[in-house]
């Protein structure tokens, strides 16, 4: 069970990045792609996540995860496939040689939604009849 | 306001960049690090004090850093090898980190370390995901584990450089299937070697050593098809002055894109 620290450092990241931009006041939503392979369950990490944000800027945040399948191409004979779980990592069709791994070992924080105390440039004009 | 913010950053990122500055600060003092990766019980412990006698019968300087939850068992029996052995208690966590592994290293390592093997805590999920700056990865598992194993933990055995089986003097009496198990590393890790190794019947014992040596020495490892990412986009450099941060403004409040009034 390493969500824990998969969470924690999904955390530090993203206050680091808070920090940088200056004056986020709190953080909706984050957002990460986790590849099949990645070897994180991403039940588990939400649940971490949910824990690790109390007392930070991220209290409450939604951990939303893009779950990315993992997809191989052999080399030899371009044959693409769906490695599945267990995956397939050598060619089903040829006898292989090279398998280049397309898709599926994401863990990546994609971005995320922050408020901060800033209005916009150009406040646009309430338009009271439409609420 | 909201904003939707881009980031774009590896969840790894921080272990993976002390990861590579450790791998450059020991390959400038001639050291090599083995991360060794098992399953609790599958005999790590027992075929390293073997490989860790040759090296010192060898004049090869080595030195061994252990990993558990919780007592210095592993440290008491690897150090009666006579080479340097320290042992880490991680308080609970079920893996190392590399930035832990090189605070333990700090002080420790003496200098004129060839090979640093690391006995990671006994565990074949969470460790997987961890470089510690290791030239060469190695997954262990004995023949009482099941020929299955590596579809079972297919990121640790889809990510090692070398498999080694252990205990094999008791193949027979098990009924280990040696060829089921080939054909399932083969199926998460193509071209990946696989050691056959007994500890008691001394079958393989020092191909570890061997392997890890000329790792140490340069010789090309196995890259696994999992560690090949050609189209990831995946970034381990540092983007602490981040300039890829860019942000939508969001006028409604939502997040959510929406045309603004005008």
């Amino acid at each position: 069970m390493h969500e824990m620290s998969i969470a924690l450092a999904v955390i530090g990241q993203v206050e680091e990045a808070a920090e940088r931009a200056g004056g986020v006041t709190a953080v909706r939503s984050v957002r990460l792609q986790v590849g099949e392979l990645a070897g994180v369950v991403p039940d588990a990490l939400s649940f971490c996540f949910e824990l690790a944000c109390a007392g930070t800027v991220l209290e409450g945040a939604e951990l939303v995860t893009d779950t990315v399948p993992g997809r191989a191409r052999c080399a030899p004979c371009a044959h693409e496939w769906s490695v599945g779980m267990p995956p397939l990592l050598s060619c089903p069709r040829c006898d292989g040689g090279g398998t280049d791994l397309l898709s599926g070992r994401e863990l990546q924080i994609v971005g995320v939604q922050w408020e901060d105390g800033s209005t916009p440039a150009s406040t646009p004009e309430p338009i009271p009849e439409e609420r | 306001m909201c904003r939707v913010v881009d980031l774009q950053q590896a969840v790894l990122a921080k272990n993976d960049r002390a990861a590579q500055t450790l791998r450059a600060e020991l390959a400038a003092r001639g050291t090599t690090v083995v991360n060794m990766l098992s399953s609790p019980g599958s005999g790590k412990t027992a075929l390293l004090e073997r490989e860790l006698v040759l090296a010192r019968e060898r004049s090869v300087p080595v030195a061994a850093l252990t990993a558990d939850l919780a007592t210095e068992n592993d440290a008491a029996r690897l150090a009666r090898s006579g080479v340097p052995v320290k042992q880490v208690l991680t308080d609970g966590l079920c893996h190392l980190e590399s930035a832990m592994l090189a605070g333990h290293l700090e002080g420790w390592l003496p200098d004129a370390t060839r090979l640093l093997f690391v006995e990671n805590v006994g565990n074949l999920v969470c460790p997987a995901s961890y470089d510690l700056g290791e030239t060469l990865r190695v997954v262990l598992a004995s023949v009482t584990e099941g020929e299955d194993k590596p579809l079972k933990y297919p990121t640790a055995f889809g990510l090692a450089q070398l498999v080694v089986v252990t205990k094999t003097d008791i193949a027979e009496a098990v009924g280990f299937d040696e060829s089921a198990f080939r054909a399932n590393v083969e199926q998460v890790n193509p071209g990946v070697e696989v050691l056959l190794t007994s500890a008691r019947s001394d079958l393989g014992v020092g191909a570890l050593l061997e392997r890890a040596l000329a790792a140490a020495d340069g010789a090309p490892v196995h890259t696994p098809v999992m560690a090949r990412e050609p189209h990831l986009h995946t970034h381990t450099h540092d983007h602490t002055n981040d300039s890829r941060t860019h942000t939508h403004d969001h006028t409604n409040g939502t997040g959510v894109m929406t045309q603004s009034g005008s």
